[in-house]
């Protein structure tokens, strides 16, 4: 297979899932009826037990037998390692080797080839787990996911680290919402609900628009005299912004899965702040050949008003995917959507 | 996240030990997308028709097992599932009068890769049965 892969992180079903709307089965099976057999999990959500407690031995077969029912392939477990597990210190850098070589194990116990580990770890824990993930077969991909973005320091410091070592056994999973061209509508509506003036949230989505950097922005807001909100709906500024998906293209050699971040798919297949047209361009430039999986977040920002459709909200992006990467089938479901 | 998902509604109950009211409990939820092990936890305050209970009145369960909220910062061997419904109760000589009760349920949570320590709450009128 030679063009780009569709998946499902099943993070995006978290709102049904959360109250039981939805199980492991109803999740995985709509996937496969989009035509998105690639699964990507974060161990904990899906599992109850990881990693303090552990797993049970029927949840596990559950899952492998899922998998080969609806013909699914594993892709990857997002792992956590909360390095702030201990209120009073930061948690050693032996402990948080090994702890990333339990999630390696668990991550291979699902039959998955990545395993995420979240942008604020450092490369000397990755580096140092990375010949126990070799020998399983695990490729342990760091999320860049923003504020951070591919010209970061921090970033540049994981790839030199990454090169150093010498292991294929590390890479990147970039998260699509850094490359934020614009405002989500929907975390503006959510922002004038909680009160925020319409001229100031209007004066926000332009100075976005516009590329004014973050901390212009708010002091403007401050001069409008926005307060609370507002000041919360600029200082999103600070943690987003249009970073440019071509700067992929110096990673591709080390980038193996892609989380496929989206606000909100309209009724016309379209992710108003996202522009996945040209994202996807740049992924085929690139020769990337791996999945794009879904990752719906748009349900904490419309939660408030109204429930989240979060299988119709996918079955949109796949939509979308499939005609981006050059399929001529439309994804569509055979069972009714849980939320409708 | 989910913070209006936090306290479940199909039980609110005074909570009677030996034949003596000594509070009331409820079900609640963790506002965030995966579960957290229970040293992660820093604070789960309950505040009942506007008045906050003390930090050492409340006790936290979760499959059969009960913790208070100072013994919980070093439980590294047991944890909140995503969605689990922990049972909180709140010492309270007699509990609550039957009929409604404004609860505010709010829980500040330790999460490693956040610049800053969030406290989501929820508030939820609860009928308490007579």
């Amino acid at each position: 297979m030679t063009t780009i892969k569709r998946g499902v992180s099943l993070y995006s079903f978290q709102n049904e899932t959360f109250q039981g709307k939805m199980n492991l089965e109803d999740c995985i099976r709509t996937c496969a009826e989009l035509g998105a057999d690639g699964i990507e999990i974060i161990g904990e959500q899906t599992f109850w037990g990881w990693p303090e407690i552990g797993i049970d031995d029927a949840k596990l077969a559950e899952w492998h037998q899922l998998i080969a029912k609806y013909e699914c392939t594993p892709v990857s477990h997002d792992f956590m390692l909360d390095y702030k597990r201990y209120k009073d210190r930061p948690m050693p850098f032996d402990e948080q080797v090994a702890s990333v070589k339990k999630d390696i194990d668990f991550g291979a116990v699902l039959g998955m080839k990545y395993i995420r580990a979240l942008v604020s770890i450092a490369p000397e824990v990755l580096v140092a787990a990375a010949p126990y993930a070799e020998e399983k077969n695990i490729k342990i991909l760091i999320e860049v996911h923003a504020p951070l973005h591919f010209d970061h320091p921090w970033i540049l410091r994981h790839a030199e680290a990454f090169e150093k070592s010498g292991s294929d056994a590390l890479g990147f999973l970039p998260d699509l919402g850094m490359f934020l061209f614009n405002f989500p509508p929907i975390w503006a509506e959510k922002f004038k609900r909680v009160g925020v003036p319409a001229n100031i949230a209007d004066y926000i989505i332009k100075a976005y628009e516009d590329r004014v950097l973050s901390e212009y922005v708010i002091l403007n807001v401050r001069e409008m005299g926005g307060v609370g909100p507002a000041i919360a709906m600029a200082e999103t500024l600070r943690h987003n912004a249009a970073f440019e998906p071509k700067r992929m293209l110096d990673y591709m050699h080390r980038i193996h899965n892609v989380h496929g971040k989206f606000y909100e798919m309209t009724p016309d297949y379209v992710e108003p702040s996202i522009p996945y047209d040209e994202i996807v361009r740049v992924l085929q430039k690139g020769g990337y050949t791996g999945y794009i999986c879904s990752e719906y977040e748009g349900n904490r920002w419309i939660e408030d008003f109204q429930e989240p459709d979060s299988v119709e909200q996918v079955r949109r992006q796949q939509v979308m995917l499939a005609k981006l990467v050059g399929e001529t089938t439309v994804p569509s479901l055979a069972t009714q959507s849980v939320a409708a | 996240m989910m913070d209006n998902k936090m306290i479940c509604t199909e039980l609110f109950e005074n909570v009677v030990e030996n034949g003596k009211t000594i509070g009331f409990a409820f079900l609640g939820r963790l506002p965030y997308y995966r579960g957290l092990g229970l040293s992660m936890i820093e604070d789960i305050a309950v505040t009942v028709d506007g008045a906050p209970a003390a930090r050492e009145d409340v006790r936290f369960s979760v499959r059969g097992k009960t913790y208070t909220l100072d013994e919980m910062e070093t439980v590294y061997d047991d944890r909140w599932n995503f969605a689990e419904k922990a049972k909180i109760t709140v010492l309270r000589a007699g509990g609550l009068t039957p009929g409604n009760h404004r609860i505010e349920f709010a829980v500040r949570m330790r999460v490693s890769y956040l610049p800053f320590v969030p406290t989501t709450k929820d508030t939820k009128d609860l009928a308490l049965a007579a």
